[in-house]
């Protein structure tokens, strides 16, 4: 909760805050993904002193059964935090702040994830803080997003999340622990750029209408570099994989033996990941069945496919054509995508005479480029 | 949870119609809140102090207890308020016994943020020896019918309690320990801080919903303002989202509600000094 702001935060001559950064400035922030392998999806962020970590699982099928929506999957966020995150040991049981910041996490993501494709099943959450350095709800909000879009999950959006705060009244961006206790005020904002929507809204501390506006402005801001950051951290993802696979092609007869044992394990691992990328290449059949299994929990979904299928097509050409525009900037990284991409649309067809199912992973793979173009 | 409560399509077109007309169910408009009323004092002889807050159908009784103990190690000099909420089936048939859920733990937390960062209670006032002995005020509140607008109805509720408690004066005997004695001594209040959540239902924007427009609304966010109309708190629930242009306007529109749920709660104040 918010002080008094009588403690001087801000020094008067440079404007600098006490570690040195400027109203408007991030702190150095770096995310990975995929770093759990028997997660679907996961990611790490560091923001600050901030150590978050976030896993995904699912959809998958949900216990107990009577808690299952019957039209769209139910989203549960489990926030977390370790004993020693924090400068005085927290009691391990979950506290009533934990319960609020889970509920309010996962509503954020509940507005961005296609929930109504998947019905009955459920998608969980678990961010663990390792280390606790102020707006870790924040941080905790964009790493689980990254995790979702790691794990592949269809969302229509990428959610960054940034605090904005009242210290020594004047407005400032992602408080840090001490501006979080000592300033007067503090709005965890949840926001994604590519929909222009905050999803995540709380305050506390004293703000007037005007400084309210304001720090809703420069959360917004913040929010936009944090996307940036998020988008790099899935893409670097890709292009090792990509790397990966193009030292093994030469090999592909005898690869493809190891790679359908390791894709049974679980999509969503970063080696199975490597793996996918092989199959759209070698298109061996003997592997889509493998995977086709992987997914006939989620085959009840089928008959919404057809349409988004369609839909996916467009959405493949729209990134193909935006990817070409930025070829200058990032020649590699990119090429990279566009090859994975343009292999999808043949896969599509096939999977739909196929078997249905399929084309739920398909669209998972899709979506999945989406979130990093968008 | 009251998410078993399903609101049919033809209710929900036809509250939906009614917006789009400009109207609500009960003849109210958009921006326009239900009767309220309040009984201060009820639990006269047990608790420090209570009240019962009816909201349309939406009744809340909040009391507090005082109890003696120590302060947290950061903020010696600090009394400590503490607020729980309870949502039992004895105000609705959605809801189940059992330890509170995250919706009870939501509503306790907001309640809870509008007192605590207006600064309305001066804790360092509730301090009795420094480090060691401070007041601890328990604020729990039970719902007793649930129709809508639970946060709204719980702060008025707990706002009116405090504004009748009283808390037992302290002797140090030689020990330096507390006595508690009998006489009591009203807590002082700077002010009267108040929430307003505003419901956002497609287009529209309305304010303390029945439980059949809480129901179909995309999304809420409730704001908390002190008499000075700064905000104080706020907080966005529910799986829908917000246009950063929408902000403001709701924040100012929730500014010229909470001048209303002001006078309703300060009028009922005086009437109860009055008859004391």
């Amino acid at each position: 909760m918010a002080g008094d702001g009588s403690v001087k935060l801000i020094d008067e001559k440079t404007g600098k805050r006490t570690d040195g950064r400027k109203f408007n400035e991030l702190r150095p922030t770096k995310i990975e993904v995929g770093v759990l392998n028997n997660a679907d999806g996961s990611a790490l962020i560091y923001m600050g002193n901030n150590k978050i970590l976030a896993a995904v699982y699912g959809p998958r099928e949900l216990h107990p059964k009577h808690l299952a929506l019957p039209d769209r999957a139910l989203v549960q966020c489990y926030y977390r935090m370790s004993t020693f995150s924090v400068a005085e040991r927290k009691s391990p049981a979950p506290s009533r702040r934990e319960r609020e910041i889970s509920k309010v996490i996962s509503d954020a993501l509940n507005s961005v994830i296609l929930t109504k494709d998947f019905p009955r099943t459920t998608i969980d959450i678990y961010i663990q803080v390792l280390q606790a350095d102020g707006g870790t709800r924040c941080a905790s909000l964009t790493a689980a997003c990254t995790a979702l879009a790691d794990a592949g999950i269809p969302m229509r959006g990428i959610i960054s999340g940034v605090a904005t705060g009242l210290v020594n009244d004047t407005v400032v961006l992602d408080l840090h622990d001490i501006e979080d206790q000592k300033g007067s005020g503090d709005i965890p904002i949840g926001y994604s750029a590519t929909l222009d929507e905050i999803s995540l809204l709380q305050l506390d501390g004293v703000f007037t209408i005007k400084q309210f506006e304001e720090a809703v402005k420069l959360a917004i801001e913040g929010a936009k570099q944090i996307y940036e950051i998020q988008k790099k951290a899935l893409r670097e993802k890709y292009a090792l994989i990509r790397a990966e696979f193009a030292g093994e092609s030469e090999e592909e007869e005898a690869e493809e033996e190891d790679t359908i044992e390791i894709v049974s394990q679980s999509l969503a691992e970063s080696e199975a990941s490597v793996d996918e990328t092989a199959i759209d290449e070698v298109e061996s059949e003997e592997l889509e069945e493998k995977k086709t299994e992987e997914f006939s929990e989620v085959e009840e979904v089928s008959e919404v496919e057809e349409v988004s299928e369609v839909e996916e097509q467009d959405l493949v050409s729209d990134i193909a054509k935006e990817l070409n525009d930025e070829l200058d900037d990032e020649k590699e990284l990119e090429e990279d995508i566009t090859s994975l991409e343009t292999g999808e649309p043949e896969k599509n067809n096939e999977a739909i005479t196929d078997d249905s199912s399929e084309s739920v992973e398909n669209e998972t793979e899709h979506k999945e480029i989406d979130d990093l173009e968008e | 949870m009251s998410d078993d409560y399903v609101v049919s399509e033809i209710e929900k077109d036809y509250i939906l119609t009614l917006l789009d007309q400009g109207k609500r169910i009960g003849g109210r408009e958009k921006q326009e809140h239900r009767p309220i009323k309040f009984e201060l004092n009820f639990v006269e002889t047990k608790a420090e102090g209570s009240a019962i807050v009816t909201l349309g159908e939406t009744k809340i009784i909040a009391g507090v207890k005082a109890t003696l103990g120590s302060p947290f190690p950061d903020t010696p000099d600090s009394g400590v308020i503490t607020t729980s909420a309870e949502l039992s089936p004895i105000a609705s048939p959605y809801y189940e016994s059992g330890p509170p859920g995250d919706d009870a733990i939501e509503l306790a937390r907001v309640t809870d943020r509008a007192i605590r960062e207006s600064h309305c209670i001066d804790l360092s006032k509730l301090c009795i020896v420094p480090g060691k002995y401070v007041w601890i005020l328990f604020i729990d509140m039970y719902v007793l019918n649930a129709d809508g607008n639970l946060i709204d109805a719980a702060t008025l509720a707990s706002l009116a309690a405090l504004s009748t408690t009283k808390i037992p004066k302290v002797k140090l005997n030689e020990e330096g320990e507390p006595e508690v004695l009998e006489e009591k001594e009203t807590l002082e209040l700077d002010h009267y801080p108040v929430t307003v959540t505003s419901y956002k239902i497609g287009k529209h924007r309305i304010i303390d919903p029945i439980l059949k427009e809480e129901r179909i609304a995309d999304c809420r966010i409730t704001f908390g303002f002190d008499e000075g109309g700064h905000i104080v708190s706020a907080q966005k629930g529910g799986i829908g989202v917000l246009k950063p242009d929408e902000l403001i306007p709701i924040a100012k529109e929730c500014l010229e509600v909470s001048k209303s749920y002001r006078a309703e709660l300060l009028k009922a104040i005086e009437e109860f000094k009055k008859g004391n």
